[in-house]
């Protein structure tokens, strides 16, 4: 499935996930080594880092691919630093695809990392009334969560999902994940335990909302030259698309920190919602369309949000996710298993490092390296993802 | 007792203080005439729109509940939550005349059994938070029905 666009993947690598209390540089360096390792490349070699960056451990400058090199120590390779929220590691693979694909560098290396605090994602601090995200929390307490369940309620209203549906999601990821070491939580649950968890924004209950986590991923990207350079031979997996689009005028849907949606009063709306063209721009990108995905790993932030993605990366047609989930279609096993690495419902998010993990996971998917958790025979994976501030992505990834 | 505080805004210009039939505030851009709240005021986001002007607009005060949830768990700062924590609902509404989905809480008392997708709801203001002075006032929904206009 490779084109002229494509880059190969060298090495992916993880610190697990968890609430291990420590820096985060500390997850980022030890999941560039892991990569590394995989890569059986030397950090000396690497001429270009590519972090991905959040808002949480500090300011810009501190939370940098700059400070993955000095804690890794300084080489000299050149660098960039993302910030785009859930997708900061899209953006992170994104910057580094561009640079080899023009020519700039022959080998990068991509970080993301993140230390959460428990309990609720705040906004920054300080009273700061020109900020959707302060202002959405001050003036009516609206948390992620309701966000999420907005659109779980609306899915019930119109489709007939059910929070038995809901439940089944959870209990699927829950067992897909239960080998996976890198995942922070590794326990099966029953619908009855999901169902008698307490409800945080109904429909959803505390074990459909994703927890926040520590922890760290890697990528070693490299140009198809390089690679053969470097003695990879027979297949290796790559890099076909990265979709990092922005909503079209109007955005009609209720977006994260928004208040309100664009209004349709001056300009109609047509084409596609921002989520489905998030995964149409990766699909258009990488010449295939979706009957060639084998797996999917998406954003998972609840249990209902991953019936939403089915639809928006166009595995079934709108309302038809409920049909897809109880026919076993997408668990392991079945035709497009969404979610095998255990997804956010496993991991929790750590934002930076999220979208990298997800196409980790299609990395050692596609190698046959997915122990406990192989999709077989898979060839072509879809990453997805969206967060807040109109910033989303999707990654395609083969062999 | 809050009826001897000073009644403020929470926030300033989004909304009237009219308790009879207060209305969100937005703007109309005076080239395109796109609606949008809270209000622009230096550039249309219509990408085919160059324009740099804008009236104020009221917004409708009735609408169509699009869904619908609620706040089980105490939301942290900078929600100032009542003492002890009563959980609210809170509705994204659509409003046809804008054609444009605006979120709100509901009015203490309403739960999510009270709503349905399409619901009509009413703008109305009620308390946020108070402090030793003032009483600060928000913008919530509240279902037509149950209304004092019922």
């Amino acid at each position: 499935m490779a084109n002229d666009n494509s880059i190969v993947v060298l090495g992916a690598g993880m610190h697990p996930w968890g609430k291990w209390g420590r820096n985060f540089v500390e997850y980022g360096v030890a999941a560039a080594q892991d990569a590394l390792d995989d890569a059986d490349i030397s950090w000396s070699d690497i001429q270009y880092v590519a972090g991905a960056d959040t808002i949480r451990n500090g300011y810009p400058g501190f939370i940098a691919g700059a400070t993955f090199a000095q804690a890794l120590g300084w080489t000299g390779a050149r660098v960039s630093s993302a910030y785009a929220a859930c997708a900061s590691g899209s953006q992170a693979i994104s910057n580094a695809r561009a640079q080899i694909l023009a020519g700039l560098c022959d080998v990068a290396l991509v970080v993301g990392a993140d230390t959460t605090p428990k309990g609720f994602f705040t906004p920054v601090g300080g009273e700061r009334k020109d900020d959707p995200d302060w202002l959405r929390f001050h003036l009516m307490g609206a948390t992620n969560p309701t966000y999420f369940a907005l659109y779980a309620r609306r899915r019930m209203e119109l489709f007939g999902a059910t929070e038995e549906d809901f439940a089944a999601v959870k209990v699927k990821n829950a067992r897909h994940g239960l080998a996976n070491e890198n995942a922070r939580y590794r326990k099966e649950v029953t619908a009855e335990e999901v169902l008698a968890s307490p409800m945080v924004a109904d429909p959803l209950r505390l074990l459909e909302i994703c927890a926040t986590s520590d922890g760290g991923a890697a990528l070693v990207l490299c140009s198809k030259e390089f690679a053969r350079r470097h003695g990879v031979s027979g297949s290796t997996v790559t890099i076909d698309a990265v979709s990092t689009v922005t909503p079209r005028f109007p955005q009609t849907v209720i977006e994260m920190p928004n208040f309100s949606t664009d209004s349709s009063v001056a300009a109609a709306t047509v084409g596609p919602t921002f989520k489905q063209s998030i995964a149409l721009a990766a699909y258009e990108e990488a010449g295939i369309s979706p009957e060639d995905v084998s797996l999917a790993e998406v954003y998972d932030l609840s249990s209902a949000l991953e019936l939403d993605w089915y639809e928006d990366i166009a595995l079934c047609k709108e309302g038809e996710a409920e049909r897809l989930l109880r026919d076993g279609d997408t668990t392991i096993g079945g035709r497009v298993p969404v979610n095998p690495s255990g997804g956010l419902s496993c991991f929790g998010e750590a934002i930076p490092a999220q979208a990298i993990a997800q196409v980790c996971e299609l990395v050692w998917q596609l190698r046959g390296q997915a122990t406990g958790r192989q999709v077989e025979g898979a060839r072509v994976g879809i990453t997805a993802n969206q967060g807040l501030f109109g910033h989303g992505s999707s990654i395609i990834v083969s062999r | 007792m809050s009826s001897t505080k000073t009644r403020v805004p929470a926030v300033e210009g989004w909304f009237t203080l009219d308790d009879e039939a207060p209305t969100l505030l937005g703007s109309r851009c005076t080239s395109c005439g796109n609606v949008a709240f809270p209000k622009e005021t230096f550039f249309c986001r219509n990408p085919e729109c160059q324009s740099r002007e804008f009236v104020e607009t009221p917004l409708s005060r009735t609408g169509k509940v699009w869904s619908f949830t609620d706040a089980c768990y105490q939301p942290p700062p900078p929600y100032v939550p009542a003492d002890p924590y009563v959980p609210f609902a809170l509705a994204a509404v659509e409003l046809a005349d804008e054609q444009l989905v605006v979120m709100g809480q509901l009015v203490p008392g309403v739960t999510v059994s009270d709503l349905s997708v399409g619901t009509e709801v009413t703008l109305v203001l009620d308390t946020l938070y108070e402090d030793d002075e003032n009483e600060y006032v928000v913008w919530k929904w509240q279902p037509t029905a149950s209304g004092p206009e019922a």
